[in-house]
């Protein structure tokens, strides 16, 4: 009876999807036109005579002889070795959303299962952590990294990035235990399991959705990192966005924005397949997380 | 007269000295760090580094970032420093001298740097401190068809020339706004203020003290000329840096422009423009003021220097390697990368702009210790008065009280 | 649950915090508490390939001894926070006087930069957190119901606004609302107006970044108000559908209360993100027109040659205050909950 009732076209139902259609379309729009622009020249992309050039390719025909051109691409992956910055993104967000998660789990439980004060205010604590303008506290690790030899590689990273990741983590996963009932562990506690036993065994199992939510916005803070990864990285540990950013240019010497492009284009396909994948997970995921009861 | 000096000395010893010279990599088996920007010039400077001296080194490190100016003092502070050289520029050099960070190369000079030309050295106080590669300044671009059309007569060679061609152009019907400019608030903005002021023969401090006097009757007209330029700018003007100005140029509407000597190369080469462009597009020397001398430029050159906080063996290494790049063979392979310093550049036409405003005396950009911040608040503070909202006298006085603040801070004042 | 325990679970994630957040936010707001000490400035003859100027250095053996013996600087108190580049006390006391009415007051005020920001990154948060809050609710409900086969994709595609990097986006973005690009020129066309700029209006730069900060976030609240939609109970949908309520009357008395902490939950992470807006301003170039206080920060840190510690500090402890008296009304429910958890 349910499905009947959902199947049934009403207008509301109607306006409803005109209003998603809409929103796609705004959403999709600038991607799916920088998609298409990242097969053309700048002079077309970013033309200033005209901006059907993007759609048209008047010097993209005019420079390479065809319609499309696989230049951005070709500079971006193989001149500049672009996928080396990939492999580096790939280790630093997988080990960031790792950790961030172990760490966030552990804390997020203890957090909800406290009863004393100082539970309340180590959460108030996070939130004005989480407060704290990122770029300031870059500006002074700086020193101490170099002093201690630790800057421009890739564990340092991840840590601060686990770190600043931290409080949004920790908030999140507290919320999602709250809303696991206390009686689960606390009944399996009484048939003689200890805390870590009860987490282990009653816990653990039913947490994923939680986690995993928690896990894609980790992920999303990580991949898009800029602040910190430029400042904290040699060249040769580079990740994606700073290189990305370096293919820009500065007041003086003209970039290539083209290969940015392309390497932008290029660095969300896997995220697509990554979204379609983990699809089911981090919806029921969200559902349970963020939900308090 | 320093550039045609130099353009000479550099065709003579293409023939003498450069045939002669080997790498020579000094003391063996050293660690050679490098931080740098991440531009063409720079590449090919390091990568003959790489190719002549990496063998003898123990290591043999780039670090090409866009953040090197926000790191490079934190990374040089610690003993032993990240880095063993620094790649600077103007700006950038008083930055890491304000912290003792470059060591003196005097002696290495005098070892390693035969090969070099004596206005390759910037000295200060006598010390040599860094060895100037390449040379950049920001110059006049027009075109030569349309200053025709309208009836300019000759170059415009003075701002009030350029503001009447401009006139002329809108009067004509051809262009409504036939200037571009780097404009956008910030850096950009600063930089056009300091070199209008400049032209008018302004100083930015009080002599021998860190006390901003630009609040002056120089001040004032410089902020008038800019403000009769911008009249005739895109209105998007407080937005465009030179990505922006280049984009207009290249579709074929400015006809008049003040941009970068660095992006002539790209402006003249054949892509993402028309023939009808780049054939007319004729770089020349900035403009002066009326009955003034001084083109309203600053001149930049970009530079090795050597850490303070390293060995004295591995700075000799490093400078040795870096300079063993600097060679006519280099240049020659590189030639329009950049407006190279060194023996052996054929200046083409993308080089006029430039050489023409440094042989018509245009100043260097200022070296004062305490420039980036009066920059900094020039940058921020003169919008109001180009959008209008507030005279030239009340911009000009909170551009001195930022400075003050920001200098009190810092220690200046 | 026991000290000990509690101890153990949370160590690894209270030390991380302790060391890269807490530890520096204290040095943070010591070092907003010193200037540099005075620089030993000598004048020097400088030459480079263009010629010899007379100018001035830091003469840096002087200045090391005065720093060796105070690292942290001068001591200033809270001096930096009172000056022209932050709450400029003295000055708006002049103001204040001389002005002969408050709209004349007003308008001097917005000559300092701190307030100048203030009254951009209030408004943009206040202006962009119930439209993100209230349209993300709005997508979800459409896609809840959608068919199965479309969700996916329309997740995925909804998610494009917050994965496609900030850095690249804003480019281009920039580029599609110039007089000349796809949108700019649409809008000309619409208004019929050949002048019209998003980029050279105060108005319409605002606007530009507030419908920015929207499409922006939008998809972060879509994605929790969706999840929370599975949640609700069918059970008391069915009931209410029997009872006779309409489609709306569902969402008003049903829908909505049970999303209602999720709610608050988004508009606690938004309020503090749209409170910190920086990127947005960078990426479409618009400091001639709005500035925000994260900008101030990056202002005093990167722009000029010298970085401003005490500055970028003291605007950074700005910044804290301001998230906290935005959120203590959030703040305070949580107490609550919390006492009446325990109570339980």
């Amino acid at each position: 009876m349910n499905t009947k009732i959902e199947n049934k076209l009403t207008p509301v139902r109607i306006i409803a999807f005109i209003f998603v259609a809409l929103w796609l379309v705004i959403a999709m729009f600038p991607f799916i036109w920088t998609l298409w622009g990242s097969f053309k020249v700048q002079a077309d992309f970013f033309s200033k005579a005209d901006w059907s050039n993007a759609i048209f390719g008047f010097h993209t025909e005019k420079q390479t002889g065809g319609f499309f051109t696989m230049g951005g691409y070709y500079g971006s992956w193989i001149e500049e070795e672009f996928w080396r910055a990939v492999i580096n993104t790939s280790i630093v967000v997988f080990f960031t959303v790792l950790i961030s998660l172990t760490f966030g789990t552990l804390g997020g439980y203890a957090l909800a299962r406290s009863t004393y004060r100082y539970a309340f205010w180590i959460l108030m604590a996070g939130l004005i952590f989480r407060a704290m303008p990122h770029m300031t506290l870059i500006s002074g690790y700086l020193q101490p990294f170099f002093a201690w030899n630790v800057w421009g590689i890739l564990p340092t990273t991840i840590i601060v990035l686990v770190a600043i990741n931290q409080p949004f983590t920790l908030w999140m996963l507290h919320s999602f235990f709250l809303n696991i009932p206390k009686d689960l562990d606390e009944s399996a506690m009484c048939d003689g399991c200890n805390r870590f036993q009860a987490f282990r065994y009653v816990i653990i199992p039913i947490m994923w959705p939680g986690v995993i939510t928690t896990g894609l916005f980790s992920f999303l803070l990580a991949y898009n990192d800029f602040t910190v990864t430029s400042m904290l990285l040699s060249d040769e540990n580079e990740t994606m966005i700073p290189a990305i950013a370096s293919f820009l240019g500065t007041v003086q010497e003209e970039g290539k924005v083209m290969y940015a492009v392309a390497a932008v284009v290029s660095a969300t396909a896997p995220l697509f397949f990554f979204v379609l994948f983990f699809q089911r997970q981090i919806v029921s995921g969200l559902t349970a997380g963020a939900v308090k009861g | 007269m320093i550039f045609k000096k130099l353009i000479l000395v550099g065709f003579i010893s293409l023939f003498f000295s450069s045939s002669l010279y080997a790498a020579d990599c000094g003391p063996n088996g050293q660690s050679i760090r490098i931080l740098a920007s991440d531009f063409p010039a720079i590449h090919a400077i390091a990568n003959a580094a790489e190719s002549n001296c990496a063998g003898s080194a123990s290591e043999f490190n780039r670090n090409h970032t866009t953040e090197a100016r926000q790191i490079m003092n934190a990374a040089q502070t610690p003993n032993p420093a990240e880095y063993t050289s620094v790649i600077v520029a103007n700006s950038t050099l008083v930055q890491l001298m304000n912290d003792g960070l470059v060591r003196p190369l005097d002696d290495l000079v005098e070892k390693y740097g035969g090969h070099l030309k004596s206005n390759q050295l910037i000295t200060v106080d006598g010390k040599i401190m860094a060895i100037a590669f390449m040379a950049n300044s920001q110059h006049m671009y027009y075109r030569t068809d349309i200053l025709e059309k309208s009836g300019v007569d000759g170059i415009p060679a003075t701002y009030d020339e350029v503001i009447s061609a401009a006139e002329k152009i809108r009067a004509a019907g051809i262009m409504e706004h036939p200037l571009v400019m780097n404009l956008k608030v910030g850096w950009n903005v600063g930089e056009v203020f300091n070199t209008i002021y400049l032209a008018h023969g302004g100083e930015f401090f009080k002599p021998g003290s860190a006390e901003a006097s630009i609040n002056n009757a120089k001040g004032v007209a410089a902020l008038e000329t800019m403000k009769a330029l911008v009249e005739y700018a895109h209105e998007d003007h407080l937005t465009q840096a030179s990505d922006d100005t280049q984009g207009l140029w290249e579709a074929g509407q400015a006809a008049i422009g003040f941009m970068w000597g660095s992006r002539g190369g790209v402006i003249l080469d054949n892509e993402g423009s028309s023939a009808e462009v780049t054939s007319n597009t004729v770089l020349s020397a900035a403009p002066t003021v009326t009955g003034g001398s001084i083109p309203g430029a600053t001149l930049w050159w970009d530079g090795i220097t050597i850490a303070t906080n390293v060995s004295d063996s591995e700075a000799e290494a490093t400078f040795a390697a870096l300079v063993s790049g600097m060679t006519s063979e280099m240049v020659a392979a590189n030639n329009d990368d950049a407006i190279w310093l060194i023996d052996g550049f054929k200046p083409g036409p993308a080089a006029a702009g430039v050489s023409a405003t440094a042989q018509g005396g245009a100043k260097s950009y200022p070296m004062f210790a305490q420039m980036g911040l009066l920059h900094n608040a020039l940058g921020a503070e003169l919008v109001d008065f180009l959008k209008g909202s507030e005279s030239a006298e009340q911009a000009l006085s909170d551009v001195e009280a930022v400075y003050e603040t920001a200098a009190k801070d810092a220690g200046y004042l | 649950m026991k000290h000990s325990t509690f101890l153990l679970f949370s160590l690894p994630s209270l030390s991380v915090m302790f060391l890269f957040i807490a530890i520096p936010i204290v040095s943070v707001f010591i070092q907003s508490l010193h200037i540099e000490h005075k620089q030993v400035i000598i004048v020097t003859e400088n030459c480079d390939p263009f010629g010899c100027e007379t100018t001035t250095s830091v003469d840096t053996e002087a200045s090391a001894k005065l720093k060796e013996k105070a690292p942290l600087g001068k001591f200033n108190g809270f001096k930096t926070y009172s000056n022209r580049m932050h709450f400029a006390f003295d000055e708006l006391g002049e103001a204040w006087k001389s002005s002969d009415s408050f709209t004349v007051f007003v308008k001097k005020l917005y000559n300092y930069p701190l307030y100048r920001a203030l009254s951009f990154t209030l408004t943009y948060t206040f202006i962009v957190t119930p439209f993100v809050l209230f349209l993300g609710f709005l997508v979800a409900v459409g896609v809840n119901n959608l068919p199965k086969m479309f969700k996916g994709p329309t997740i995925f595609a909804s998610l494009l606004p917050m994965i496609v990097t900030p850095l690249v986006g804003s480019l281009i973005l920039f580029w599609m609302v110039d007089g000349d690009g796809v949108i700019g020129a649409t809008l000309q066309k619409i208004f019929n107006d050949n002048s019209l700029s998003l980029k050279a209006s105060p108005v319409l730069t605002w606007i530009m970044l507030m419908v920015y900060g929207i499409w922006h976030l939008m998809p972060f609240s879509f994605i929790v108000f969706y999840a929370g939609l599975q949640t609700v109970p069918q059970e008391t949908i069915e009931a209410a559908t029997i009872d006779g309520a309409s489609k709306f009357q569902r969402i008003r008395h049903v829908v909505i209360p049970h999303l209602m902490p999720l709610a608050i939950f988004i508009t606690l992470i938004l309020l503090m993100d749209n409170f910190r807006v920086f990127e947005p301003i960078i990426g479409f170039k618009a400091e001639a027109h709005a500035t925000s206080i994260s900008w101030l920060i990056w202002n005093h840190l990167r722009e000029s040659a010298y970085p401003l510690y005490n500055a970028a500090g003291a605007t950074s402890m700005i910044t804290i205050f301001g998230v906290a008296i935005l959120l203590l009304p959030v703040l305070i429910r949580t107490w609550r909950d919390f006492k009446e958890k325990n109570k339980g």
